[in-house]
């Protein structure tokens, strides 16, 4: 599938790495997303005060009602993991609702970008796992009885690398699916407008998606932080 | 050998197409499913709907994603074949 007209491609092709731009476009808009977020959380660092201006209402609006919704989750003391799982969240939900505007291509449409997020992710959880329990952390493996463990251990591996291929294509198969239908929609009738219904579908999608990964996310991190059953 | 491997392309176009159409079946009850106890649980108690609204579209995003599962799998069928040179060339000696 070819990509149609992109901003940024146009843009790397001007400076002469034209052909590194059109085989890496994830690469180069996952920089456009980073380039953005930073911009924003400057401006949103900028000047903090006891009484908070509009702006900075917006915010902590956006974050505290993040961090409420996960200590929801997780309980106080996964207090600590909101900075990774808010990052996720703002991450992916930048890059899904950068597929609506025109000319941009949404860097989660790619099976790398994905991939390396739900690979952070389930890593982490282990790591975590690993610190909170040391080797103890087997148990959260075994089950409730001993002598079921080996039908339960590689049922349990089996689930928790299925977990980086869920969360990866879920979220991959949600945009890429997204994108065909508004390329299709766009050959077919685009004189009509034909595309905007899904646009306004994929604001929701977008939205959605960038949820259930940071909920996903967050029920990981907290089953390995707690005590196995 | 031509036709055989146009056959092997044209049972693996159909397939993709069928895929999905099965999977988006089951998808359908089950998110209908899914639906029908929200509706009831909202209908019972209109206080909770904030909660239960929000339950209800992580549970529908969920079951969504095992149709997009099988679109995967249906793109790789058309697109990202594992036998696509094979197919390539037989489309560019056949054309």
């Amino acid at each position: 599938m070819e990509h149609p007209y992109l901003f940024f491609v146009k843009l790397f092709e001007l400076i002469g790495l034209g052909h590194f731009a059109s085989a890496n476009v994830h690469v180069i808009y996952s920089w456009v997303v980073m380039i953005l977020l930073i911009v924003f959380g400057a401006i949103a660092a900028k000047s903090i005060k006891m009484v908070p201006t509009k702006m900075q209402n917006v915010f902590e609006i956006i974050v505290s009602g993040m961090e409420e919704f996960m200590v929801s989750v997780s309980g106080e003391q996964g207090r600590f993991l909101f900075p990774i799982a808010a990052t996720v969240f703002l991450y992916v939900a930048a890059s899904n609702l950068m597929g609506l505007i025109p000319g941009f291509f949404p860097p989660t449409a790619n099976l790398n970008t994905t991939a390396s997020c739900a690979l952070t992710v389930v890593i982490l959880t282990h790591i975590l796992g690993l610190k909170f329990h040391g080797i103890k952390y087997i148990k959260h493996f075994i089950g409730p009885v001993w002598w079921m463990v080996p039908l339960i251990l590689p049922i349990e591996i089996i689930g928790h690398l299925a977990r980086i291929l869920s969360l990866s294509f879920r979220l991959f198969g949600n945009m890429m699916g997204h994108e065909l239908v508004l390329g299709i929609l766009f050959a077919l009738a685009g004189l009509f407008f034909a595309p905007l219904p899904i646009m306004a579908l994929g604001i929701f999608v977008a939205l959605v998606q960038a949820f259930v990964f940071f909920l996903l996310s967050i029920m990981y991190f907290t089953g390995a932080v707690e005590h196995a059953h | 050998m031509e036709g055989s491997a146009l056959q092997f392309f044209v049972a693996c176009v159909t397939a993709a197409g069928f895929g999905v159409g099965i999977a988006a079946f089951g998808c359908g009850i089950g998110q209908g499913l899914g639906l029908k106890g929200a509706v009831e649980g909202i209908a019972r108690n209109p206080e909770s709907s904030g909660k239960v609204t929000v339950t209800m579209l992580i549970g529908l995003a969920m079951i969504e994603s095992l149709c997009i599962y099988a679109l995967v799998v249906s793109l790789i069928l058309i697109y990202a074949h594992p036998q696509a040179k094979a197919i390539a060339a037989l489309f560019g000696a056949g054309h």
